[in-house]
């Protein structure tokens, strides 16, 4: 390689996942209503399994909400948060006593506990989970937890939330659905404890597992002149509804460029959208594009393009989008995946050497046939000739 | 009775589906996937197809109790190519509707026969990699995240290409390594020259083979008979 890579790079996989489960202790989880236990109980037989079943590479912290703080005064009710098993390899019978001694009552300020859960997973570049657990709305907006969701996705490094509501109401459920979105995560509703316990298992079961690859952030500009030069690998950023996102790509004569693109649906968007990935010359003349579109609920929209370079210029990619919402258009923009490689080209084929078909059987049955009557005639003529003389 | 139970429980296929398409999970033909997951959730699977194949999906969502449930709900499974570009069913039945007191909903998508070669601007289906997404498309926002049971199952016959209609020069998979921003201006790039194809090679071995050798054994029988009606007949 002649040029030098920026230390913009994304951290490898030389991180282990981390993953944080964040439950809800306030005073509602004290309700009798799953089975005859209360929720409260539930939770923490369906934490004992997990934390039984666990892995001992998995890297797992615990933090409640609205455990302490037992009176009404709001404010204070509202910080009442705290990690009672830090992230890392997990002792299994310290983390249970933790959480047996847990006691509902108090205030669900659900959007600071993801804040400090987030800081107790820390950055370090590996990928992060958050599993919460809630059997009601957040009681302490401002900050509505959603905002804070959308916020921290937005910091750059990757953060999924994964939500589970304990018999959660029409209420919860929205507000769940909507921290889950903005981060790429999963909701899930449980009422009872196997359903509970086993979901769980399967969260923390994934966030153990590193993904294959954390893409390297990048920030595409406004025209292609500008553009970051990119090389083959796979890349975040983050565009907003209506932007315009350029990208070059550097391009040898005879290599063949594969670039897809995937936008995240990661707030509620109006029901049909689209997504283009558009390939230009410097000049703007364009080359290739590759779109898709859809309606209806989708986590992301890709489109894909292949091109062959006749020449050694760069190319630019521009990813565009036809998404509408209703959301802020402050808010930060969708993230997108953006994996660019470039290969040898492939040769067009040129005609088959060999044939198929009934048809090829028929013209070449006719030919021989044909053949062998002219050389009968010119048998006989010849030998009739030779006759006379 | 014992034994029954825990022979039944060695036959249910465990598997796992990825949230994403980097994390899809690997699929293999022939090997059935059975997963836990809920209404709501997007499911990855990644598989490998070859020239010639055509691969076929079949899936089973063994939906909530209908009692949980108060309305349809629609169901989709797309395929992917490994550029992430959405490739056609032909056959299968796609996008269901499972009516409010379904009890399962079987889902099903036949590719096209996968191709050798492809111009870039095609969206032919290609070697390489291919991701399928299942997930409930429109479904009333009360029943979100109730379980369901997922039963996947991949086929891929084997048709009969070859590489007698060009090749690719690699196949399309996802790229598996984090980007690189370049800063510096590029070098003058060297202009490589573009591979040179003048090398004799015989294509592999197809059904062309066949057809062209016997057409070859026709036209030389079709020679002798040819020949043989211009014979005078011998007068008995």
């Amino acid at each position: 390689m002649l040029f030098g890579a920026s230390p913009a790079r994304a951290d490898d996989t030389g991180n282990p996942p981390k993953a944080e489960l964040v439950l809800d202790v306030s005073g509602s989880m004290a309700a009798a209503d799953i089975d005859g236990a209360t929720r409260i109980s539930v939770a923490k037989k369906a934490f004992g399994e997990v934390v039984d079943g666990l892995r001992e590479t998995t890297q797992l912290g615990i933090r409640v909400l609205g455990a302490k703080y037992p009176n009404d005064d709001k404010k204070l009710g509202c910080t009442d948060t705290q990690q009672i098993v830090p992230v890392g390899p997990v002792d299994a019978q310290q983390a249970k006593d933790a959480i047996a001694t847990l006691k509902p009552h108090g205030f669900t300020p659900i959007g600071l506990a993801l804040r400090k859960a987030a800081e107790d997973l820390g950055e370090g570049g590996s990928a992060r989970r958050i599993v919460l657990i809630t059997d009601g709305e957040d009681t302490c907006t401002p900050p509505d937890p959603c905002e804070v969701a959308r916020e921290l996705a937005a910091q750059g490094t990757r953060l999924v939330i994964d939500t589970l509501g304990l018999t959660p109401d029409a209420k919860t459920r929205r507000q769940l659905v909507c921290i889950s979105t903005a981060t790429g995560g999963t909701y899930a509703s449980a009422s009872s404890e196997q359903e509970l316990s086993g979901r769980v298992q399967q969260l923390v079961g994934r966030a153990a597992l590193p993904p294959p690859v954390v893409p390297a952030t990048v920030a595409g500009a406004g025209s292609c002149d500008k553009a970051p030069r990119l090389t083959p690998g796979v890349y975040g950023d983050r565009e907003k509804i209506g932007e315009h996102r350029y990208y070059q790509v550097p391009m040898r004569r005879g290599q063949e460029l594969r670039a897809s693109v995937s936008v995240a649906l990661d707030r509620p968007v109006d029901r049909d959208y689209g997504v283009l990935l558009k390939a230009v010359t410097d000049d703007g003349r364009e080359l290739v594009r590759g779109l898709d579109a859809g309606s209806g609920r989708s986590d992301v929209e890709s489109a894909g393009l292949r091109w062959t370079a006749a020449d050694g210029n760069a190319v630019c990619l521009i990813v565009s989008n036809s998404f509408a919402s209703a959301t802020d258009a402050g808010a930060p923009g969708m993230p997108i995946e953006l994996s660019v490689d470039t290969v040898a080209a492939s040769h067009a084929p040129g005609a088959p050497g060999l044939g198929r078909g009934w048809l090829l059987l028929l013209v070449l049955t006719a030919a021989g046939l044909i053949a062998g009557i002219l050389a009968g005639w010119l048998t006989r003529w010849w030998v009739a000739t030779w006759r006379e003389n | 009775m014992l034994t029954a139970l825990a022979a039944v429980l060695l036959a249910v296929p465990a598997g796992s589906a990825g949230t994403t398409f980097l994390t899809a999970t690997a699929l293999a033909p022939g090997q059935p996937v059975q997963v836990a997951a809920v209404t709501g959730d997007y499911l990855y699977w990644s598989f490998t197809a070859a020239a010639g194949q055509q691969p076929e999906l079949t899936a089973k969502v063994t939906l909530p109790r209908s009692a949980d449930r108060s309305g349809p709900e629609s169901w989709i499974v797309e395929v992917f190519d490994g550029l992430r570009r959405r490739q056609p069913c032909v056959a299968g039945d796609q996008s269901p509707v499972a009516a409010a007191d379904a009890t399962e909903v079987a889902l099903g998508c036949k590719l096209r026969q996968v191709r050798s070669w492809a111009e870039p601007s095609d969206l032919d289906p290609l070697p390489g990699q291919y991701f399928v997404r299942l997930s409930s498309t429109e479904l009333p926002e009360k029943d979100l995240g109730l379980p369901v049971q997922v039963e996947l199952s991949l086929a891929a016959p084997t048709g009969d290409t070859g590489d007698d209609q060009g090749k690719l020069s690699a196949p399309l998979t996802q790229v598996n390594r984090p980007g690189a921003v370049v800063t510096d201006q590029p070098a003058p790039t060297a202009s490589a020259d573009p591979d040179d194809d003048s090398t004799f090679a015989l294509p592999s071995f197809s059904s062309r083979w066949v057809w062209t050798a016997s057409g070859g054994i026709l036209a030389a029988v079709g020679g002798l008979v040819g020949f043989a009606w211009t014979r005078r007949r011998r007068r008995a």
